[in-house]
């Protein structure tokens, strides 16, 4: 499988506090990466590094053959049309509707017609069962429903690698069962991505591989069996009070 | 004060020039955001007629009324309509609708980038490759920069027609003869320099409204902070700058 996306020893902190000491991964073509770690160990953080959104203090992110860490915010524009991601609360632009969110990213970097940004965003609603809420104001969506909307906002250019920032968190069951449907639709679309998550049986459920952060480095990468069987004591500690939850 | 705190005044006043920068160079760059900057101009401007024609029109009579009877002492009832219109056109419109303006525009532009900030709503604007200084800073300062200007001078018209309303009620002053020296005192300079001076305040009142809201952090207690913290600052800045604005104005056109 192609490499699409590779960290090198990244390392990243906030004034004194060191969140990432060394860091290194990779994310193959079609593939979904789970990213998975105790609460405070930068998880989010990493995410967001990957698009800019943070500034690394050392290391390399290459995407596609390419550095983007070191890349200015106007450079890093075109990039995050190719990784897009999914903001933990869907992030929805609260005073705008529905469509005219999943339409944003369109006529910014598109050039649909209005007839066509339509299509494309029922369409993009229909990926995401939220087919009659293109009216609506985000303030009128669920938690769920928010997220989802975030989602197919996240898909609405057809990006490369989709990166999810916790996308079950806060949910009921049913709608986290939404959630994986659609993360593992597009993993059956041939969308490679990352996923945060602090919920193993969902890492469990739509990832190919995982990788598990702690005390600022990678202290695991494998598959999900490799990880269910893993003789690691901190894998099996990370399991165990996974179970003990 | 301190040294940390003059330390982060420094860097505070640092970041802030840079914003500025950078809205000038969004300004004159691609992409443009048209539909944008009419929407603001509406919910700036046009949102801010009638108060500023109300703040405008009482000023005029409370001048006309207070200089009029003070004057009429020494006989000098007279030099009412000019020093009325001048002092109104001058300082007094720019200043009170400068600070209206920052009270209902710039603790507005605070809360609402403030909000979005909070709510990772800027952090998608960077997350789908478009920039907020474009889509969010540079209409709102356009606008405010556009409509301030036109607002202070509508609030100087209307306090100018206060004044002939109240010099013909209360010293039967004649509409034409106010009007006639009204239009002997003004000149085109007192109008530039009023409009100059108009979009000086309004760069400050948006731009640091702007840049607080993106400072934001801490939820809805942060917004309500920024939004004190944009209405305090601007206010002392405008009053302050209009002093300096006028003294460099007087030396160009005295």
């Amino acid at each position: 499988m192609e490499k699409i996306l590779e960290v090198k020893n990244l390392a990243k902190s906030f004034d004194d506090k060191e969140v990432h000491r060394d860091v290194s991964f990779s994310l193959y073509q079609g593939e979904t990466l789970g990213l998975l770690g105790h609460s405070g160990t930068g998880k989010s953080v990493l995410l967001r590094s990957l698009i800019g959104l943070e500034q690394i203090d050392s290391g390399q992110i290459i995407y596609r053959d390419r550095r983007i860490d070191d890349l200015s915010e106007k450079e890093l524009y075109p990039v995050r049309t190719k990784i897009s991601y999914s903001f933990q609360s869907g992030a929805l632009f609260d005073s705008i509707s529905v469509f005219e969110n999943i339409a944003y990213p369109l006529f910014e970097h598109t050039k649909l017609g209005e007839k066509e940004v339509a299509e494309k965003v029922r369409e993009l609603l229909k990926i995401v069962n939220l087919e009659a809420t293109e009216d609506l104001m985000p303030s009128d969506l669920s938690g769920g429903m928010q997220k989802r909307v975030g989602l197919a906002r996240s898909l609405a250019l057809d990006p490369d690698i989709l990166l999810y920032d916790e996308p079950t968190a806060g949910l009921d069951p049913q709608n986290i069962e939404k959630i994986i449907d659609l993360i593992n639709r597009c993993r059956a679309k041939g969308f490679s991505g990352i996923l945060v998550t602090h919920d193993i049986p969902v890492a469990r459920r739509v990832c190919d591989r995982l990788v598990i952060i702690n005390d600022g480095q990678v202290h695991f990468t494998g598959t999900v069996q490799e990880f269910n069987t893993s003789e690691d004591d901190f894998v099996k500690t990370f399991l165990l009070n996974e179970r003990a939850l | 004060m301190t040294i940390a705190n003059l330390k982060e005044n420094l860097v505070v006043t640092g970041e802030i020039t840079l914003m500025f920068r950078d809205f000038l160079v969004a300004c004159v760059t691609r992409p443009f955001y048209w539909g944008r900057l009419f929407e603001q101009i509406i919910h700036l401007g046009v949102g801010s007629l009638s108060i500023t024609v109300v703040i405008g029109f009482v000023t005029g009579l409370l001048m006309t009324l207070q200089f009029g009877y003070g004057l009429a002492t020494f006989g000098g009832t007279l030099y009412v309509p000019g020093i009325v219109s001048v002092s109104i056109l001058r300082s007094l419109a720019p200043i009170f609708t400068s600070l209206l303006i920052a009270g209902r525009i710039g603790s507005g532009i605070a809360a609402e980038i403030g909000a979005m900030n909070v709510t990772q709503q800027v952090d998608a604007i960077r997350a789908l490759g478009t920039s907020p200084m474009r889509v969010l800073v540079v209409p709102r300062m356009l606008a405010a920069i556009i409509s301030l200007p036109l607002l202070a001078t509508l609030s100087a018209f209307m306090g100018i027609i206060g004044g002939v309303i109240i010099a013909y009620l209360e010293f039967n002053m004649p509409v034409g003869f106010y009007v006639n020296k009204v239009l002997g005192f003004l000149h085109f300079s007192d109008v530039f320099g009023s409009m100059l001076k108009c979009a000086v305040f309004a760069v400050i009142i948006s731009l640091l409204a702007c840049y607080k809201g993106f400072k934001t952090t801490e939820g809805t207690k942060g917004v309500g902070e920024a939004t004190t913290w944009v209405v305090v600052r601007t206010s002392i800045i405008i009053l302050i700058s209009d002093f300096f604005l006028s003294k460099i104005l007087l030396l160009m056109f005295a």
